[in-house]
């Protein structure tokens, strides 16, 4: 009998496995990373891109939706960095010292030092240096195991930001780590970033990104949050200015300690496919973490966000609450994962996901689960989906409003009754900027 | 000026409102009396522009115009008032946002300028200070976690602000005990100046021992069954409407 050999992958799992042939001799890292590198393709390899028989990538299948894997980012040259650099002074941040990472790559010439109890070093030194606490950390082996992307992120990693933040340190102001493009043809950009928050230190993380001046591009990232006890860690997330045609992936892990308070709060609302997996281990006992998120999508706009929230301390607070308002034929994916672990008593977790639909064409696909291992905990979980309040919109329309901004009243508060847990009044300010620029170019267009 | 003629409402293949007339003329303040169910609520969302009825018959004129066509918010541009008998609750949105945003939206529909802010937030505090309104409720979100007394109250605030032309009040009073219906009706009575005209409905006559009518309708099974002066509340209090209703019921 002959046996027949067909191949089942597709072309961007062909030039993805060509991608990481030609490149792995010259990624960052030492003996140890580039054997980490050789499994961590080997174990995307054999599952290639997650597709909808992949319950967790259920509603985003990437293996169809994903036709090409765009070629690697090169290193930004003088001419790109300037680019940047002129796109930098005039974006409006709120204070708070900036890193960039330009298509991939950390630059310090662009970037400031961070002040005192906190250090910056690149992915790409401390890849090449070793450390085997770090390389740890970044390895995240007790998360997402089995997910084929957070696997492709850690083969081709180019690199990113380390931050440590030394125990007791308070940094007033928020670090924004800034993402820029600079290549002028598509590429495909890995970063990774790591930000260890000592004991009973007190940080603000931002991500953000520059306009990308109209280039598609695929960007895979991930950032890693290792938080020791008594910590007070803000994170916040402006998944905005993606292209149309473009496709982001993030990965956001974070492992807390004991009586942390965890924050985190992202707005998504870029074009083309954006996927936003959150991973989160509470260790320690009697910490408190929120997850919040706000997406707001239109035209054929799919945003994902999966979380897998996993309580193993004792008596934690988990909230997750996540809102979408969708317009023309956009998707939102809402899958989020409650996990507590035998012993974990005393857990209160809640999880909420509301969704407005703006049109007959939106699609959102809610999936709530609930994975409970101990007796005395009280979870719970509840998804709406629905149209704007018709009772609402004539109250206000009987007062003189017209529909259309009675309508914008309403989404934004909808929008931004979230942000209060933003907890920074200059990062506030610029998400209440982002919805009302999404408002206003919706009622144009309406 | 508000004439209603011969207004037939359905709701689905339901009539609730069967051919009725009403005159409202300027500078009056008319009552309309009627059992629960009759279409009295209804009467007043027709007039305000609710989308939810179809009108089989008849017009709705404002000083001679029909309003029918006309969207709620240019009603209201128009003059056309309507305090909610359920006074809706908007969560997000600020109560001095939404009175703000109501008051320019009138303002830039009649072609008049945007109010500042300074003057508006003071006209707004003064208005509330007569209403017993704390200035702590204008913060929250409007109608949020507000008392049934206090949702009434901050409909006749933007009465006040809005002053409207043809104000229709539905069933203000309910809900309401009787030092607060005092002070709504005495921000009512402030207001009956000049041509502005008042339409009240109300189940009981005790909210007309304080806001005085010229007119007082009989409201029953759709239709104005009967039309007399301020006495006719007093009758229908002492008798009540089974009369009334039994003898359309009968035609
Ligand atoms: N949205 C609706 N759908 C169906 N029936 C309705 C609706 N609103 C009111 N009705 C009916 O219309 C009739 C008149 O109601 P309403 O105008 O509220 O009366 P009133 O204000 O006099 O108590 C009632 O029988 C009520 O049940
Ligand atoms: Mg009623």
């Amino acid at each position: 009998m002959v046996a027949r050999i067909v191949s089942t992958r597709t072309d961007a799992e062909v030039s993805l496995a060509d991608t990481f042939g030609s490149a792995k001799a010259t990624l960052p890292g030492n003996a140890v990373v580039k054997e980490m590198r050789e499994t961590a393709f080997g174990a995307f390899a054999a599952h290639g891109l997650p597709h909808r028989r992949i319950e967790a990538w259920h509603y985003t299948d990437l293996r169809s939706m994903m036709r090409e894997a765009l070629p690697l980012a090169p290193l930004p040259d003088v001419r790109a960095l300037e680019a940047v650099r002129v796109e930098l002074a005039a974006a409006i941040l709120p204070a708070g010292p900036r890193l960039l990472i330009v298509d991939g790559t950390y630059v310090p010439t662009l970037s400031d030092a961070l002040p005192e109890g906190a250090t910056v070093r690149s992915l790409a030194d401390v890849l090449a240096e070793g450390r085997a606490d770090l390389i740890d950390k970044l390895a995240a082996a007790k998360f997402a195991v089995g997910d084929s992307i957070v696997a492709l992120n850690a083969a081709l990693m180019q690199d990113g930001v380390v931050i440590e933040v030394a125990p007791g340190a308070v940094i007033a102001e928020p670090i924004h780590i800034v993402y820029a493009t600079a290549a002028q043809t598509p590429v495909a950009r890995f970063f990774r970033s790591l930000v260890v928050v000592g004991a009973g230190a007190k940080i603000l993380v931002t991500e953000s990104s520059l306009g990308a001046g109209g280039r598609v591009g695929q960007t895979f990232g991930a950032l890693i949050f290792d938080v020791a006890d008594r910590a007070e860690v803000g994170h916040t997330c402006m998944m905005t200015k993606t292209e149309p045609g473009s496709l982001r992936l993030d990965t956001f892990i974070a492992e807390l300690g004991a009586d942390v308070t965890f924050s985190s709060f992202a707005l998504v609302h870029g074009e083309g496919l954006m996927r936003r997996q959150l991973f989160l281990r509470c260790v320690g006992d009697n910490t408190k973490a929120a997850l919040n998120g706000v997406s707001l999508l239109k035209g054929r706009d799919h945003a994902d966000t999966t979380l897998d929230v996993e309580h193993i301390g004792l008596g934690c607070e988990g909230r997750e609450t996540f809102r979408y308002i969708l317009d023309d034929s956009a998707t939102g994916v809402f899958q989020g994962r409650i996990r507590v672990a035998p012993g974990a008593q005393k857990t209160d977790g809640k999880m909420m996901s509301r969704a407005l639909l703006l049109s007959d064409d939106v699609v959102m696909n809610n999936k709530p689960e609930l994975e409970i291992f101990a007796d005395d905990v009280a979870c719970g979980h509840g998804a709406t989906c629905g149209g704007l309040n018709e009772d609402q919109l004539f109250y206000m329309q009987a007062r003189g409003i017209s529909r259309a901004e009675a309508e914008s009243l309403l989404l934004e508060a909808f929008a931004s009754e979230l942000a209060d847990n933003i907890g920074h009044e200059g990062l506030t300010a610029a998400f209440r900027a982002e919805v009302a620029d999404w408002l206003a170019a919706r009622t144009v267009k309406g | 000026m508000l004439e209603v003629k011969n207004l037939t409402v359905s709701i689905g293949d339901r009539k609730i409102l069967d051919g009725l007339n009403l005159t409202v003329k300027d500078g009056e303040v008319a009552a309309i009396m009627g059992p629960n169910g009759t279409g009295k609520s209804t009467l007043s969302y027709v007039i305000a522009g609710k989308p939810d009825y179809t009108v089989e018959s008849g017009e709705v004129l404002l000083d001679g115009e029909n309003i029918l066509e006309m969207g709620a918010d240019e009603r209201a541009a128009k003059g056309v008032f309507l305090a909610f008998q359920y006074p809706v609750e908007i969560p997000g949105v600020a109560t001095m946002t939404f009175l703000k945003a109501a008051l320019n939206a009138q303002r830039r529909q009649r072609g008049e300028d945007e109010m500042t802010t300074p003057a508006f937030a003071k006209k707004v505090r003064e208005a509330a200070e007569l209403l017993g309104i704390k200035n702590e409720i204008l913060k929250r979100p409007l109608n949020v976690g507000f008392s049934g007394g206090e949702k009434k109250r901050m409909d006749i605030l933007q009465m006040a602000l809005l002053e409207p032309a043809m104000a229709i009040l539905d069933e203000t009073d309910s809900g309401l005990d009787i030092d607060a219906i005092r002070i709504v009706a005495e921000g009512v009575n402030k207001l009956r100046t000049g041509k502005r005209s008042f339409l009240l409905i109300t189940h009981y006559q005790r909210l007309l021992n304080y806001i005085v009518p010229d007119t007082v309708h009989v409201m029953a099974q759709g239709k104005i069954v009967r039309t007399g002066g301020k006495e006719l509340a007093l009758e229908l209090e002492k008798n009540g409407y089974r009369d009334f209703v039994t003898a359309t019921a009968a035609e």
